[in-house]
């Protein structure tokens, strides 16, 4: 993972059905945002979904979160630096 | 109640208050059509599903309301794309319905089958694949209440074959989908431009497609007078100020009468109403005016910051924040910034050369606007016509002009003008096209045959791709490839053979008794109009550069 850039996490909530995974990533590759990595669990019933969403902490960030809230299966979005735990659990997962 | 999917689909619509969709039917849409034939709605039989897109499109923005095409599954939905994509960079509300392959077979590579959700996620609002006959009850008026709420744009409802043969029980129908209600003012932001406002020295107001889609022409020219505070539009702007109001500049950008940019270059407070500050509109973003602060209003939260960082961003229905400001900012005459803006009017203003020729650029938009009167609705393609007709047309109400500006796609006037007509079937429909435009939906004419609609298509033919010839005159070194046709059609036989009406201004000795008699003809009818081959738009910012940096005719001339 590169370092050089500060990571935030963004802390999705979204309408837990098929294809908001496209709704969210699709907005990241055609607005040229990078994403460094991300996190997905349905929540509760299971009718909302947690997307953890590990992005650079650069001039853009505000117009992805603006982006994102536009998202009609987007429900809230919020920095979450808290999670940054998750993903290092993760990385030693996969490591 | 007892009924199907595809009969409940149609009641929704009809409860939205569609009364007209365009489209093509298909193998995976024919429950559907079957349903439209026991409909009140009325169906418009479109030769292409981009045209039956475009259609819907005319029929969206001449009326603000929202309005519905269909297509089947597969090529039918991909045909769609271009005129979704269009309504998408423009902020049209049009709900898009398409056939799909029966669930069971979605993901078999069936015939027909695409990914129609997949593919419309980048260029719609938002999108649905409707799993079961019961969903439609939600989607459908979700689909209008998105389509319309905060900036307007397009739905696709994505509906398989099964669901729509489904039968099922409705006991309570929903109410239909309507705009959510615009976000409140933020008062400290409403306060902070009140101040910028009632201060600025140099304000100009730019208005964009956001002052038409919230029918804020009223208090717009009321705030301007009130400030006496010049108005530019954007492209999608124009006909929110008439064209002669003493305080109106034109359009900005690219093809901007020189003394619109100039005035915006020595502005202290760039009001944007509405507007998303376009590349064609600002030119180089870091040089566009550069002396002024900036109030930006705008329904679209993310479109504040995203080009140019605004003083004063405020997220708000334009009309909403206007109505809101005009009584708190103060009345200014302005009388040195006011004749500074006149002086370079006079000194700077847009040459319409040959005006008098209807068979020249400017003539032909000139003589068709004297003759069609103001009551006119307006479409053009994309080229060098449209931005002739952007200049040069005297604009007077909002929706009266009607253009692909984002997407900027050839092909859309004449679609755009039947839906246009049939929305509105008291008014004349005049569609500005090229030669290259007009070939790219040219199949629409047995459409405008077959519903007898009153567009009249004034076809600029110059034998070239016109912009792109004028691009590689000025910045290619006068290398021109592919951009002249050298099989030139008979597009006045090509009507005819059509069924329309059409006169050849190049065969007529008096072009202008000619034009004057297909103009009052009722009905359909193509006027071709030859056009000079080397002409071009002027002035020209070339892209990229500063909007000061204007090229001229007058350096360009032989």
């Amino acid at each position: 993972m590169p370092t050089d850039t500060p990571l935030a996490i963004l802390r999705l909530t979204v309408r837990n059905h098929p294809g908001v995974m496209s709704h969210v990533s699709g907005l990241f590759a055609r607005r040229a945002f990078n994403v460094e990595g991300i996190l997905c669990m349905p929540i509760g019933d299971g009718t909302q979904s947690v997307i953890l969403l590990e992005v650079a902490d650069d001039a853009r960030l505000e117009q992805v979160v603006a982006q994102l809230r536009k998202l009609e299966d987007v429900r809230d979005v919020r920095h979450d630096p808290e999670a940054r735990a998750a993903f290092e659990a993760v990385t030693r997962w996969i490591t | 109640m007892k009924t199907t999917g595809a009969a409940l689909l149609m009641r929704l619509l009809e409860r939205q208050g569609i009364t007209t969709i365009a489209g093509i039917p298909g193998g995976a849409s024919l429950p559907m059509y079957d349903a439209l034939r026991a409909s009140s709605i009325r169906h418009v039989l479109a030769r292409h599903e981009q045209g039956a897109a475009f259609i819907a499109q005319g029929m969206a923005r001449a009326t603000g309301g929202p309005a519905v095409c269909f297509g089947t599954s597969g090529p039918g939905a991909t045909n769609l794309l271009t005129g979704i994509a269009d309504a998408k960079l423009d902020s049209i509300p049009l709900v898009a319905v398409t056939g799909q392959v029966p669930r069971a077979m979605i993901g078999t590579d069936a015939f027909q089958e695409i990914d129609t959700y997949g593919l419309t996620v980048p260029i719609t609002k938002h999108n649905y694949l409707v799993r079961s006959a019961a969903e439609l009850l939600e989607v459908i008026p979700d689909a209008f209440r998105v389509a319309t709420s905060g900036r307007p744009g397009p739905v696709v409802v994505d509906v398989p074959k099964d669901v729509q043969l489904e039968a099922l029980h409705v006991d309570v129908m929903p109410e239909p989908g309507r705009p959510d209600p615009p976000p409140p003012l933020d008062p400290d932001a409403l306060a902070h431009a009140v101040a910028l406002l009632s201060a600025a020295e140099r304000p100009v107001l730019l208005v964009g497609a956001g002052v038409i889609a919230s029918g804020a022409a009223g208090v717009l020219r009321r705030i301007a007078e009130r400030m006496s505070a010049p108005v530019a539009a954007t492209l999608l702007g124009l006909g929110a100020m008439p064209h002669d109001h003493p305080l109106f500049l034109g359009m900005v950008g690219m093809h901007a009468a020189r003394s619109t940019n100039l005035v915006l270059e020595e502005c202290d407070l760039l009001v944007g109403l509405g507007i998303r500050f376009d590349d064609r509109a600002t030119g180089k973003v870091s040089e566009f005016c550069p002396r002024a602060r900036i109030v930006h209003v705008d329904i679209d939260p993310s479109e504040l910051g995203k080009i140019k960082q605004p003083t004063v961003g405020l997220v708000a229905d334009v009309r909403a924040a206007l109505e809101a400001i005009e009584p708190l900012v103060s009345a200014e005459p302005r009388k040195a910034w006011r004749a500074r803006a006149e002086t370079l009017r006079a000194t700077f203003p847009l040459q319409m050369p040959d005006a008098d020729d209807p068979c020249s650029p400017y003539g032909i938009v000139r003589h068709t606007a004297a003759l069609l009167g103001p009551d006119a609705i307006v479409t053009s393609d994309v080229g060098q016509h449209q931005m002739w007709a952007a200049q040069a047309y005297p604009f007077t109400s909002p929706r009266q002009w009607l253009t692909s500006g984002g997407l900027g796609t050839m092909g859309f006037g004449l679609p755009a003008a039947i839906g246009a007509a049939l929305a509105c079937p008291d008014r004349t429909v005049a569609c500005f096209t090229g030669d290259g435009s007009l070939l790219m939906n040219i199949q629409e004419l047995a459409t405008l045959a077959e519903e007898r609609a009153a567009v009249k298509i004034i076809l600029l033919d110059n034998g070239h791709l016109g912009l792109v010839r004028q691009q590689q005159e000025l910045f290619y070194g006068g290398r021109y490839h592919a951009s002249r046709f050298h099989a030139e059609p008979d597009f006045a036989a090509i009507a005819r053979g059509f069924g329309i009406a059409a006169c050849d201004l190049g065969d007529t000795r008096e072009p202008f008794a000619a034009l004057a008699r297909a103009l009052g003809t009722p009905g359909a009818g193509l006027i071709r109009v030859p056009i000079e081959r080397a002409a071009n738009v002027y002035p020209m910012v070339p892209p990229g550069a500063a909007n000061r940096d204007m090229i001229e005719e007058a350096r360009h001339a032989d």
